[in-house]
């Protein structure tokens, strides 16, 4: 009889095609939000722009020529003008923002892995160490972070390398101290405690199921942390603290348009001033894409409990 | 005695005869969800005269609660009714416009919910909450709705009304809580009462109360009431008619008696079938209903229980059955189902009220009359139970009488203030006292089971026994080894031998692993097997529990609950342990699901010589499933010993009061002899003595002062801390 046999028989779902995975399904969610996909296009155009481009517009940006101070838009050869020190200004912005968007994604990376991981261990082992971790964290965000990267700026003589560390040093306490809420909130989960009985430790707790679980947040502080890093590239050249000439950034290349205003040479401002703001936009776009897609997820599962 | 109130509101009912209260012809609701369509209501009809009560029962997920929220015009965003009437004293609520549907809201119609904490506004005051409805419907100012509010308040049964005015719903506990959630319901004197759920989330204990007062308020105050309700037992007595929906759609309808007694439609039979009380024998697989209710986005052809159906035929899976009503071969009962063992007058208001209904359609079935939507009833004259209940004896488990498990006098005190920086000031401290001294003993292979009100420690004890909580007293012995004293690598071995089946599967399982993974997490962790050998362990696993090999592959989210219950058991016995606590592991679950867990844990328990230590409130799972029984309350152990023992011979005053507050499915069962009264104390301060002297109807002085030991004054392996135990009474 059918109604008694049940107990024994099979009763999973039929089909055999395995489930697309959780990334996946996040990305579908991503790409039917319109301003966070325009913003991806954005970001890769940007990206294509500064380390394909030089393939096509070829450009000296090492050696100064005088002669060539100060063009125009326009003139043969330079669409975008030149520097009052005679580079050209296409070119310039394309190596310069190479350098913007290296730092700033690295820095923005290394500050999230390391206040992931600062976070999570704080959050999972509670109790006396979760309160040091985070009085560490609360003393250092005490600091004016701008402050502290014009003192140690002045203290070193930046390369890529030292500028992505100083900006990570900074920017990991904020993402620190959102995991460690995440995973507070994770590790009274009942999976934790299943995990635990059947005799897992510490480290599996943190990097198998908190930070997993808690990959929305991290992913959405990244691409916030990113826009932030470079921002702080762009503060710091523009005080005149980046990697010196003749390498560039967007920043430093707005500290050095800044002198001609008054000359009315625009083309030295906008260009690197509205590709800032495009990345920072662009990123900050994405990450809130990134955020509804997490959400939508959760409520997804949530709902078919 | 709750019989008799049946019958006597029923003859309240047959004064006001005329016309119906409330008729629901046909209803079907759509919700419109993100990217599909559920036809959540699929041609549901009911009817309901004045001061008449009537139970619709149904798995999860059938349409039950929908049907209650459409009658008030409450669904869920999205929702909408697309067809049929509701027609509530001559006017169409279906059609109806928002301000007349408030106007009927809290005023003609009153609404209970299933969760007493989240139906009450936190901010709000008991007294300002109640009166409220006085001051939107009535006009009355607020010193007489205060008033008004006041009395209802001593007639749910409130303690100090006139001071509980003044408190907020976090003041109250749940019981307190559902009794203010009634008294809303009743104050504007409604002609219906909609219950959903009421007591779901109660304890035994209160649930008895909360029905015994929608009982007595309903005789009293002569309304109708419609109780929805999953359980079987809650409606057996409480209600004149039962309707039964399957997959949105009403499938049978009959006097409660009538139903309990001779159900026709084989969903109706598989439902009785599946409840533990309805077994025949304790060592016999409890009756399931294979596979899940259809998921109502598509609408099915045929009838829509013929997938899980034992009887169905080709004609069920093309042609629809439609509701119609039946002459039973049984005289007497052919009209109105219900008169043939009920005394008195039992005559639904059949007569005029038959004319009302147009005839010839699918819901024009007779009232009172026994109607259902099966082209393949059940035969009345076969016992319907033992027709499902398959005859395959298996072999008792043979136990060795070892011992498994210890606890010695294990105490469990939370302190009730604690930071990381507090002094730790050891005196003086004050604490909740979770599990005070208790000892018991599980052999290998048996199944201990612990049953108690909620707040009572069993929990507690659980995570004791597991490992999750370290006693502040007293020592967890498992296999002649002290737990505390094992050091770390001993300890992880130790974890082999003991899991842990948590109650919701779902939240025990990363959501963001696949099964695959789940599965294999506790192999990784113990060291076990390479890739290859894992992978077949799993498979092996998934065979166990009867799911498919293919589940590996798919995320928790897509499993239904009795699927991740399953996936729950493959995880715990993935080391295989020779323990398993299962903290309410069915608790969760539809009767005819929870059959097919149990049946599950009773099998792989005699293939593999586990022992469990099963907590659970529900009484008729634990007779069921366990061989030795042991009842908590507040923190100690009361009673422990054979199941067979314990449950038909109680000796302690609480677990005879338990066993008569528990809700018998069963009509015609006698009325309880003493139900508990009153709330368990808080154990932040338990009395002194006997800690259930407070509401013990025995206690006398001695109680208070001395702790009664445990003894065993009756059979050898029964044990019970009384001073007063009931050896006497044991005959009855």
């Amino acid at each position: 009889m059918t109604a008694t046999a049940a107990g024994t028989a099979p009763a999973a779902a039929e089909t055999a095609v395995p489930t697309p995975s959780l990334a996946r399904r996040t990305l579908a969610v991503f790409t039917r939000n319109k301003l966070a996909l325009a913003g991806a296009v954005v970001l890769v155009a940007l990206s294509a722009f500064c380390f394909l481009g030089p393939l096509f517009h070829s450009t000296d940006q090492v050696h100064t020529d005088l002669g060539q101070a100060n063009l125009a838009p326009g003139s043969p050869g330079h669409p975008l003008g030149t520097t009052d020190l005679g580079y050209d200004m296409l070119g310039r912005l394309m190596t310069g923002g190479r350098t913007s968007l290296e730092v700033g994604l690295a820095a923005g990376l290394l500050a999230t892995f390391i206040g992931t991981v600062y976070g999570s261990v704080a959050g999972y082992f509670g109790g006396w160490l979760d309160a040091a971790m985070m009085r560490i964290t609360d003393a250092a965000l005490a600091i004016p972070a701008l402050f502290l990267l014009v003192v140690v700026a002045a203290i070193v003589t930046p390369s890529k390398l030292v500028l992505i560390l100083i900006i990570a040093s900074v920017a990991w306490l904020s993402p620190a101290r959102l995991i460690r809420g995440e995973a507070l909130a994770l590790r009274s989960r009942d999976y934790i405690h299943a995990m635990r009985l059947m005799g897992g430790g510490g480290t599996r707790a943190v990097f198998r199921h908190i930070v997993p679980n808690a990959i929305g947040t991290v992913v959405v502080n990244a691409t916030f942390q990113i826009a932030d890093a470079i921002l702080y590239v762009a503060y710091l050249s523009f005080l005149g603290l980046s990697i010196p000439p003749p390498a560039a950034d967007w920043g430093s290349m707005l500290s050095a348009g800044i002198t001609y205003t008054q000359v009315g040479y625009w083309w030295l401002i906008f260009p690197p001033g509205i590709a800032i703001v495009l990345v920072v936009a662009a990123f900050n776009f994405i990450g809130d894409g990134l955020r509804d897609a997490f959400d939508v997820r959760l409520q997804k599962s949530g709902g078919n409990r | 005695m709750t019989g008799s109130t049946a019958s006597t509101d029923s003859t309240a009912s047959t004064g006001s005869t005329g016309s119906l209260l409330l008729r629901v012809d046909d209803l079907h609701v759509e919700i419109a969800g993100r990217d599909r369509t559920v036809h959540a209501l699929d041609g549901v009809s009911l009817d309901l005269a004045p001061g008449e009560a009537l139970g619709i029962v149904g798995e999860s997920g059938c349409g039950k609660t929908m049907t209650a929220l459409s009658v008030l015009g409450l669904l869920p965003g999205g929702g909408r009714i697309t067809g049929g009437s509701i027609d509530f004293g001559g006017t169409d609520l279906a059609t109806a416009t928002e301000p007349v549907l408030r106007g009927v809201r809290g005023n003609s119609i009153g609404m209970v919910f299933q969760d007493p904490l989240t139906s009450l506004n936190p901010t709000m005051t008991i007294g300002a909450q109640v009166a409220e409805p006085l001051l939107l419907h009535k006009g009355l100012g607020k010193a007489e709705a205060w008033q008004r509010a006041e009395e209802m308040l001593r007639l749910v049964g409130l303690p100090t009304p006139g001071e509980r005015l003044k408190n907020y719903p976090h003041q109250l506990s749940g019981g307190m809580r559902q009794r203010v959630a009634i008294a809303m319901a009743l104050i504007c004197e409604p002609e219906l009462l909609i219950a959903d759920e009421p007591t779901t989330a109660l304890d035994v204990t209160t649930q008895a109360q909360i029905l015994e007062l929608i009982d007595d308020l309903r005789s009293r105050l002569g309304m109708a009431m419609i109780l929805v309700t999953h359980d079987l037992g809650v409606i057996a007595r409480r209600v004149d008619r039962v309707a039964v929906m399957y997959a949105g759609k009403t499938v049978e309808r009959a006097g409660v008696r009538t139903l309990f007694a001779a159900p026709r439609h084989r969903y109706t039979q598989a439902l009785f079938a599946a409840l533990p009380e309805r077994a025949a024998d304790e060592s016999q697989p409890l009756a399931t209903i294979p596979g899940l209710p259809p998921s109502l986005v598509t609408r099915p052809a045929g009838c829509r229980f013929a997938p899980r159906c034992g009887f169905a035929t080709g004609e069920c899976r093309e042609l629809e059955p439609e509701l119609s009503e039946v002459v039973l071969p049984l005289p007497a009962t052919s009209r109105n189902g219900d008169s043939a063992p009920a005394p008195g007058p039992r005559t639904a208001p059949h007569g005029p009220a038959t004319g009302d209904i147009p005839e010839g359609r699918a819901g024009a079935a007779r009232r009172g009359a026994h109607a259902f939507a099966c082209f393949h009833p059940v035969d009345p004259a076969v016992d319907p139970v033992a027709e499902v209940v398959p005859a395959a004896p298996a072999a008792p488990p043979s136990r060795a009488d070892e011992t498994l498990l210890a606890l010695t006098d294990v105490t469990k005190d939370y302190p009730l203030h604690s930071s990381p920086f507090a002094l730790r000031r050891r005196a003086a401290a004050a604490v909740v006292s979770a599990v005070a001294g208790v000892s018991l003993i599980v052999r290998r292979g048996e199944t201990f089971g612990i049953v108690g009100e909620s707040g009572c420690g069993k929990s507690t004890l659980g995570r004791l026994v597991v490992g999750m909580e370290e006693p502040t007293r007293g020592t967890v012995r498992f296999a002649d080894r002290d737990i505390a004293a094992l050091d770390r690598r001993a300890l992880r071995a130790h974890r082999r031998e003991v899991q842990l089946m948590f109650q919701d599967s779902y939240a025990s399982m990363d959501p963001r692993m696949r099964v695959g993974a789940i599965l294999r997490e506790p192999l990784v962790i113990q060291g076990i097997g390479d890739r290859a050998a894992q992978n077949a362990r799993i498979a092996g696993l998934l065979d166990d529990v009867g799911l498919d090999r293919g589940a590996v592959d798919r995320y928790p989210h897509e499993f239904s609950g009795g699927q991740r219950q399953r996936l729950g058991l493959a995880r715990a016995l993935a080391l295989s342990p020779s323990l398993v606590v299962a903290d309410e592991p069915v608790s969760a679950l539809d009767v005819s699901v929870q059959a097919q867990i149990l049946n599950l844990m009773r099998d792989l328990q005699r293939e593999k010589g586990l022992a469990y230590l099963f907590i659970s409130h529900d009484l008729a799972v634990v007779r069921h499933l366990a061989d030795t029984v042991g009842v908590m309350y507040l923190g100690k152990l009361v009673e422990t010993g054979p199941a067979a023992s314990v449950f038909d011979a109680p000796l302690h005053p609480y677990t005879r009061g338990l066993l008569d507050t528990a809700e018998q499915p069963d009509p015609a069962a006698e009325a309880a002899g003493a139900p508990l009264g009153g709330e368990a104390p808080s154990a932040a301060d338990p009395p002194s003595g006997c800690r259930f002297r407070t509401r013990c109807p025995a206690a006398q002085e001695i109680c208070a002062r001395i702790e009664p030991a445990p003894a065993e004054p009756a059979v050898p392996g029964h044990r019970v801390a009384c001073h007063f135990p009931l050896v006497a009474a044991a005959g009855r």
